[in-house]
C-alpha cells in the first residue's frame, strides 16, 4: 500500500486533489481511497487529506501516520503544521514551490503550481487552483500513469485549462 | 457503471435509483451532501421528485409521514441532533407502519459540539420500531439503500428502515462504487392502508388500553417477520447484482478463538487487526454486525468476545455489548472506543484482543 | 454623507484574535460591535450557527464574555430560562441570544415566538447571512428570491420570509434592523435595546463572502449596497412607532439601482430580469410601508 498525506488550506482545492489522485489510481486499475480530515469548514484553515493506493481493497479508515509521500500545496502551512511528521525514512516530499527545497533524509520534488495556475488563468474566486496541476506533477513522479491522470482530470473538469495546467506541471517537474 | 464516490454521494445515487416521489430535506453536518446532491438531481431533472426544504428535522420526518401515508415512496436523511430532534416523529413513523427509508450519518451528541463518528445517535433509536442496518463501505451504503426500500415496503414488514453510515469516516471518504441500475429490483409500492377519500378512515385516533397493546404487538410481529424478508431480499440482490451481505460480515471467524464484534467502519479496520494477530499466532476473527434491528442470532459458539462499542448508555454500558450479553448469556470484554470520532486504528484493535479481560469494560484512552 | 470614524468606536475588544472566521466575515464583525456595546456583564446564548464554530475549539474560547452553546432550535427558550433566573437572583446581566437566520427563521421560530409573546427580558439578535452558513450554505427561509444555494442550485423560488413583520406582530417594546457595514448605527441600537426591559430584537444583515460569492475584501461594500439600493432597510420600531435610520433616509432620497447590489454577487448569477424586478418591487413596497408607518399614516 502507498500512503500519501496532502496538506493544503481550505479553498485551495486540496480535497478535490485527493479525489483526483484516487480517481487516477483507480483508472490505473488499482484500489484507492481519499479521505479529508476536517476541522470546521473555514476558508484558509489548514486541511489534511489522506490518500491510499493499493493493489487490493483497502480496509483501513484511520488516519495515515506514516506516509510514504507528503504533498504540500501551500508551504506557509509549514509554519504552523509539522508536515513531515511520521514521514517514512527515505520518503518523498512534494512542494508547491518556485524554488527547490532540500530536506535532509527525504527526496523532494517541487513545481511552482501557483505560478502555473496564474499563468493559465486557472483561478476561482480569486484563488489559484492547484489540484489539477498537482496531478500532472504526481504523474511525472510515477504515482499513476499519464493517461489515467488525464482521464481523471477530464472526468472531473470540463474546462481544458485544467488539463493544460497539469501538462505544464508534468513538464516542469525535474526528477 | 464503475466509478468513485463518497458515502454520501452513493446514498444520493441509490435514492435516485429508487425514485421516491417526495424528499424532505434539512441540512446537518455530516449528512448535508446527501440532500444537496438530491437537490441537484431534482433541479437538473434526473430525479422526478418533490423536494421539500423543511424548516427542521421534526418537520422532515413529519413531512415524510404525511407523504408516505398517501402511498408514495419517500426519503430523508439526518444525523445526530437532527435524529434526536425528530425522535417523536421517528417513533410515530414506525407506529404508523410507514415504509420510510432514512439515511442517518452517525455523529456524536453535544454539548461539546462534535461532528465526528459515534453510534449513540441511532442506537438511542433502537426502541422505536425502525429496522436498522450499519454499513461499512461506499458500495454497501449504495446497496443497503436499494434493499431498504424493498424491505420496508414488503407487506410483511411495513416498517421504516434506517441505514447508518459513520460520519466523515464513511460519509466523506472516496472509494469505488459500482452504480448498479436498479431495474425492477424494487417493486412498485402498494400501501394497503394508504389514505384516500374513497375509503374514509380515522388514522391514529384515540385508542383505549384494551386495544392499544394489540396494535403494538403487531409491530413486533412484523419485526419478527422481517428476518425472512431481509434474507429473501439479500438473496435476490446477490442473484441480480452479484454482491452478498447478510446479518453479519464475518472475516476469518470459522476457526477463531476470539471474535472482535463491532458496527460500521471499525468492523473493516478490525479485519486488518485480525490479519496482524493471525501472524502472531492469535486465532482472531472479525464479526461486523450489519442488522441491529431486528437483532440477529449470532454464531458466537465458545469464543472469547471483544465487543467494541462506539456508543454508550450511561449507567449501564456499551449498547452493543449489553445487547449481545443479554442475547447470548455470555460475558465479554467490552471496549468503549471511537467516541466522538476518537481515532481507533487496527493496531489499537489488535491491542484490545491481546490484552482482553473478559468480564471487564475498557474506556479506550481513559482506562489503562 | 454617513460615515463612521474609528475614534467613534469603543476601544475595548471582546473578540480575541485568531478566531475560526472566514476572511471577510460579517458575523464576527457584528459580534465585535455588539459586545463592545453590551459590555462585560453579558452572557451570550448561541445555538448551532457560524458563531458556534467561530468561537473556537475546546479548550479555548475567542470571546471575552461567557458563551452558552445550545441546541439549534433552542436559543430563545434557553435565553428565556436564563433571563428569568438572573431576574430571580436580582442580577442585571445582559442575556443576548445570538443566532443565525436558520436558527431564527426556520428551526428557531417557535422558541422565538414564545419568548417574545411571554415578554421575556432579553435581546435576541439574528445575524442574517441568508443561508445555513455553518453547514456550507444551504437555503434557509431567509434566503432571498433567486439566490443560488447548495440546495437551490437553480435559484430559490420562494421569497425571503419577512422575519421583521413576524416579530412586529408580537408588539414588543423595541426591534430594529442593522447591517455590519454601519457599525455606529449598530452599536447605538444595541445600547438602546439593552437599556429596555422586556423583549428586544435586532435583525442584522451579515454579507458572507463564501455564501454570497464575492471577494472577501468587499464585505463592507456589499453591506452598503444592500442599504443604498433599499434591499435592506435600516429602521427602528418601538411598539408600533417606526423611525427610519439615517442611511436608509439617504437611500430613499438618492436610490442606487438594485442591479449594482445583485450583480456584485455570484449567488445571483443567471437570475432572470423578472426575478430582479420582483425583488426590486418588494424592496420598494417595504420602504413605502415603513415610510407610511414612520409618518404615522398607517
Amino acid at each position: 500500500m502507498y500512503e500519501i498525506r496532502l496538506h493544503s488550506r481550505g479553498g485551495q482545492g486540496g480535497v478535490t486533489a485527493a479525489k483526483l489522485m484516487a480517481l487516477a489510481a483507480f483508472r490505473d486499475g488499482k484500489y484507492a481511497t481519499a479521505a479529508p480530515y476536517y476541522g470546521a469548514e473555514r476558508r484558509g484553515a489548514p486541511v489534511v487529506s489522506f490518500i491510499r493506493i493499493d493493489e487490493k481493497p483497502i480496509r483501513i479508515y484511520s488516519q495515515i501516520h506514516y506516509p510514504d509521500l507528503v504533498v504540500v500545496l501551500d508551504t506557509t502551512i509549514m509554519d504552523v503544521v509539522n508536515v513531515l511528521e511520521g514521514l517514512k525514512p527515505g520518503g518523498t516530499v512534494f512542494l508547491n514551490s518556485s524554488e527547490p527545497v532540500h530536506i535532509d533524509g527525504y527526496t523532494t520534488y517541487h513545481v511552482d503550481l501557483t505560478g502555473i495556475a496564474l499563468r493559465t488563468s486557472l483561478i476561482v474566486a480569486g484563488n489559484p487552483i492547484l489540484n489539477t496541476p498537482v496531478i500532472g506533477a504526481l504523474a511525472k513522479m510515477g504515482l499513476f500513469s499519464v493517461a489515467s491522470a488525464q482521464a481523471a482530470i477530464d472526468e472531473m473538469f470540463t474546462d481544458t485549462k485544467n488539463r493544460n495546467a497539469a501538462l505544464l506541471a508534468f513538464e516542469e517537474l525535474k526528477i | 457503471m464503475l466509478k468513485i464516490s463518497t458515502g454520501n454521494n452513493a446514498v444520493a445515487a441509490a435514492v435516485r435509483q429508487a425514485r421516491p416521489a417526495v424528499i424532505a430535506a434539512y441540512p446537518i453536518t455530516p449528512q448535508t451532501e446527501i440532500v444537496e446532491q438530491l437537490a441537484n438531481f431534482v433541479t437538473e431533472g434526473s430525479l422526478d421528485a418533490k423536494y421539500i426544504p423543511v424548516e427542521s428535522e421534526h418537520s422532515a420526518m413529519a413531512a415524510c409521514i404525511g407523504a408516505s401515508i398517501t402511498g408514495i415512496r419517500t426519503f430523508t436523511a439526518t444525523s445526530s441532533h437532527g435524529l434526536l430532534y425528530m425522535n417523536e416523529m421517528v417513533n410515530w413513523a414506525a407506529g404508523a407502519r410507514l415504509p420510510i427509508v432514512m439515511a442517518n450519518v452517525n455523529r456524536a451528541l453535544g454539548p461539546g459540539w462534535n461532528v465526528w463518528a459515534e453510534h449513540t445517535d441511532s442506537l438511542q433509536a433502537r426502541d422505536t420500531g425502525w429496522l436498522q442496518v450499519y454499513v461499512s463501505t461506499v458500495q454497501e451504503a449504495y446497496d443497503a439503500i436499494l434493499m431498504a426500500f424493498r424491505i420496508a415496503e414488503d407487506k410483511r414488514v411495513y416498517l421504516p428502515v434506517m441505514v447508518n453510515l459513520d460520519g466523515f469516516t464513511l460519509s466523506h471518504i472516496t472509494q469505488q462504487l459500482f452504480e448498479s441500475d436498479v431495474g425492477d429490483f424494487i417493486p412498485p409500492l402498494h400501501l394497503d392502508h394508504r389514505i384516500t377519500p374513497d375509503e374514509p378512515k380515522g388514522y391514529g385516533c384515540m385508542t383505549a388500553a384494551h386495544d392499544y397493546f394489540r396494535i403494538r404487538y403487531d409491530i413486533e410481529r412484523s419485526m419478527r417477520d422481517s428476518y425472512a424478508v431481509i434474507e429473501e431480499t439479500e438473496a435476490a440482490f446477490a442473484e441480480k447484482f452479484g454482491r452478498t451481505y447478510g446479518y453479519t460480515d464475518e472475516y476469518r471467524c470459522d476457526d477463531a478463538d476470539v471474535l472482535v464484534i463491532s458496527l460500521g467502519t471499525l468492523g473493516k479496520e478490525a479485519e486488518v487487526a485480525i490479519d496482524l494477530l493471525r501472524e502472531e499466532g492469535i486465532k482472531a476473527g472479525s464479526m461486523r454486525i450489519r442488522w441491529f434491528r431486528p437483532f440477529p442470532v449470532l454464531d458466537i459458539r465458545d469464543r472469547d468476545l471483544v465487543i467494541i462499542d462506539r456508543d454508550y448508555s450511561f449507567g449501564c454500558g456499551g449498547i452493543l455489548a449489553d445487547t449481545i450479553k443479554a442475547k447470548t448469556k455470555k460475558d465479554c470484554f467490552s471496549v468503549i472506543a471511537g467516541i466522538g470520532g476518537q481515532e481507533v486504528t487496527y493496531h489499537d484493535i489488535a491491542g484490545f484482543v491481546r490484552n482482553r479481560r473478559i468480564g471487564e469494560e475498557l474506556w479506550f484512552g481513559v482506562d489503562a | 454623507m454617513y460615515r463612521t470614524f474609528m475614534s467613534d468606536l469603543p476601544e475595548t475588544e471582546y473578540i480575541l484574535k485568531c478566531t475560526s472566521a472566514c476572511a471577510g466575515c460579517s458575523t464576527s464583525l457584528i459580534l465585535r460591535h455588539v459586545l463592545s456595546a453590551a459590555g462585560p456583564d453579558t452572557v451570550l446564548v448561541v445555538p448551532a450557527c457560524c458563531t458556534s464554530v467561530i468561537q473556537g475549539i475546546y479548550p479555548n474560547t475567542a470571546f471575552r464574555v461567557p458563551v452558552y452553546n445550545v441546541a439549534f432550535a433552542a436559543a430563545a427558550a434557553v435565553a428565556s430560562g436564563m433571563s428569568a433566573a438572573f431576574e430571580a437572583m436580582g442580577k442585571k446581566t445582559n442575556v443576548i441570544a445570538y443566532a443565525g437566520d436558520g436558527g431564527t427563521v426556520d428551526i428557531g421560530i417557535q422558541a422565538l415566538s414564545g419568548a417574545l409573546e411571554r415578554g421575556t427580558n432579553f435581546l435576541y439578535i439574528c445575524y442574517d447571512n441568508e443561508a445555513y452558513g455553518n453547514t456550507g450554505m444551504q437555503r434557509s427561509g431567509s434566503t432571498p428570491l433567486g439566490a443560488k444555494t447548495t440546495t437551490t442550485p437553480g435559484g430559490k423560488m420562494d421569497a425571503k420570509k419577512d422575519l421583521d413583520r413576524i416579530v412586529a406582530a408580537h408588539n414588543i417594546p423595541y426591534m430594529a434592523t442593522a447591517c455590519s457595514a454601519y457599525p455606529k448605527d449598530l452599536i447605538k441600537k444595541v445600547k438602546k435595546a439593552l437599556a429596555i426591559k422586556g423583549p428586544t430584537f435586532l435583525h442584522i444583515l451579515a454579507p458572507c463572502p463564501p455564501g454570497w460569492r464575492y471577494p472577501t475584501e468587499k464585505t463592507i461594500e456589499i453591506g452598503k449596497l444592500a442599504v443604498k439600493t433599499g434591499v435592506w432597510a435600516l429602521y427602528e420600531r418601538e411598539y408600533d412607532t417606526v423611525t427610519i435610520s439615517g442611511p436608509t433616509k439617504a437611500a430613499i432620497a438618492k436610490p442606487v439601482p438594485i442591479e449594482d447590489y445583485i450583480g456584485a454577487q455570484g449567488r445571483f448569477k443567471g437570475i432572470s430580469p423578472d426575478t430582479v424586478k420582483a425583488i426590486r418591487l418588494d424592496a420598494e413596497r417595504n420602504i413605502r410601508r415603513l415610510t407610511r408607518e414612520a409618518e404615522g399614516s398607517c
